[in-house]
């Protein structure tokens, strides 16, 4: 009710969003700003690899209008955690999505679905209108997709300065539609995995989900050397949002934990696909503070996240750029840790969350680790060669390691820790 | 929410007024590393890669696209 008020008011008080981030303008008129870059990320033990190459072009129109464009691919390989866990002595086989095909995996090993390979394409346009000398507003338009996803959305992100432009108030709002094509068909929610070549539990070739966004902003410069942001952020989702691809084990005994044989009928697998709710309400609130020392800059953050699917956490970001003759070298360290969602659970357990007759007693239920309670620490460095004619060419490297805890489960059937690496080249220069 | 949008109305409403600069103390402010997202790219990437492999994300703007990320 309170969300609905302050959604309410937010939209009464209308505009858009917050300061939409557009890479820092250097041209002087009709020059275009150009950034390159090249992102290499990769995880270890053979799960997701992605190939990243984006540029960004941006100039102004006039006076005072500017336009921003983005083109973004990204290329992806690898394997990803399918929702059941690693079982001892047990060997597990599933059902590609296709329902054509299937995949064994040895005993003690993480079911991986190493069928995953992807390639997605993503437009963004920015149009930034200024209204007077003080105020201005940016529409957004973005347009992604990839062989089972496609994504639209728009936006719009109304600012203004005030207090000899000392602070910006700004406002905004996002609206995105999203349809996911699953390769083989949308899977009945709850639904065991059947053996390759029987008939799929599918039920249609699509579904879609509506994400709407409203934040509200404030940047003040504290003093010639200090700007801090505060945004409130919320947002609510509503659709189709189960990973169409995640499955859930369903077990005898939770002590043991070896997946079920009793309520399976002929080609039944002992695994039900997930199912989330048709909605969700997000909210969050996000500082940073940028500070300027003698030479060097910090720039420091921090996110306070909550949904009403219970996961509440926090990000901390800090990056400190150390100024070295001609160059830079940038330290940055980011720290997040969250709580599960109230529907994660590791298995469902026959008899007390599904019946011998396959009828899932429980509201929702997903094993993605992205829900479970976990940590992620990242450490990375950068090197920076700013040039005289307004270019930049720089390298960066990142360390990301996550960790998840599952709770009381029996040994062996933890959900691993992640471990990724991050390779970033950036070129960006005025044409 | 309730308090955050009193802190935040308090915020607008006072304070401000009484911080800042003048417009030729601005040397700092206006250099790009003291900008709040000096590196695009790099923000955009965290932003990818975090959404993809956590249960939370948004929080600095609206709008920028959904992927079916794994």
């Amino acid at each position: 009710m309170q969300l609905k008020k302050i959604k309410g008011q937010m939209a009464a008080a209308t505009c858009a969003l917050l300061q939409v981030a557009t890479p820092v303008a250097n041209a002087a008129e009709n020059d275009w700003d150009v950034d390159t870059a090249f992102l290499y990320y990769g995880e270890a033990d053979g799960r997701v690899q992605a190939a990243e190459p984006a540029i960004y072009m941006g100039r102004n129109i006039g006076d005072d209008d500017r336009i921003d464009l983005r083109v973004v691919v990204d290329a992806l390989t690898g394997a990803t955690p399918n929702g059941a866990y690693a079982v001892n002595g047990v060997a597990q086989t599933f059902t590609t999505p296709s329902g054509e095909s299937s995949y064994t995996i040895a005993p003690g090993d993480t079911p991986l679905d190493s069928t995953f390979r992807d390639v997605r394409v993503a437009l963004g346009a920015d149009y930034t209108q200024s209204l007077d000398r003080m105020s201005k507003i940016i529409w957004g338009a973005n347009l992604s997709g990839e062989h089972d996803y496609f994504s639209m959305g728009v936006s719009a992100n109304y600012s203004k300065d005030f207090n000899n432009r000392n602070t910006t108030l700004s406002a905004g709002v996002g609206y995105n539609n999203d349809t996911v094509k699953p390769g083989g068909g949308v899977p009945i929610e709850f639904a065991p995995m059947r053996d390759q070549g029987a008939s799929q539990n599918i039920d249609g070739s699509s579904e879609t989900k509506t994400i709407i966004d409203f934040m509200v902003g404030i940047t003040q410069v504290i003093d010639r050397k200090t700007m801090v942001q505060l945004n409130l952020s919320l947002g609510t989702v509503s659709g189709y949002q189960n990973d169409p691809y995640k499955i859930v084990t369903v077990v005898d005994d939770p002590v043991a934990g070896l997946p079920s044989t009793a309520f399976l009928t002929a080609n039944d697998l002992p695994y039900v696909f997930e199912k989330r709710p048709d909605s969700r309400q997000k909210s969050s609130l996000f500082l940073k503070a940028v500070h300027h020392l003698d030479e060097d800059v910090i720039n420091a953050s921090y996110r306070y996240y909550s949904d009403d699917w219970g996961i509440k956490s926090h990000t901390l970001d800090l990056k400190y750029r150390y100024e070295l003759a001609a160059s830079y070298l940038q330290p940055h360290v980011r720290y997040y840790s969250q709580s599960a969602a109230d529907f994660y659970r590791h298995n469902l357990v026959l008899g007390t969350d599904i019946n011998t007759a396959g009828d899932v007693l429980v509201d929702y239920a997903s094993h993605d680790y992205r829900l479970a309670e976990s940590t992620t620490t990242t450490l990375g460095l950068k090197y920076g060669i700013p040039m005289d004619d307004n270019s930049e060419f720089s390298v960066r490297g990142e360390l990301i390691t996550q960790s998840v805890n599952d709770g009381a489960v029996p040994a062996g059937q933890e959900t691993p820790d992640l471990s990724a690496i991050m390779l970033q080249l950036n070129y960006s220069f005025v044409w | 929410m309730k308090w955050l949008m009193s802190i935040f109305a308090a915020l607008v409403l006072t304070g401000c007024s009484s911080m800042g600069v003048e417009p030729w103390e601005r040397d700092l402010l206006a250099k790009d590393s003291m900008q709040l997202v000096p590196d695009y790219f790099d923000n955009f990437y965290d932003e990818h890669i975090y959404f993809s492999k956590e249960g939370s994300s948004g929080g600095q703007g609206v709008g920028g696209g959904g992927c079916g990320c794994n």
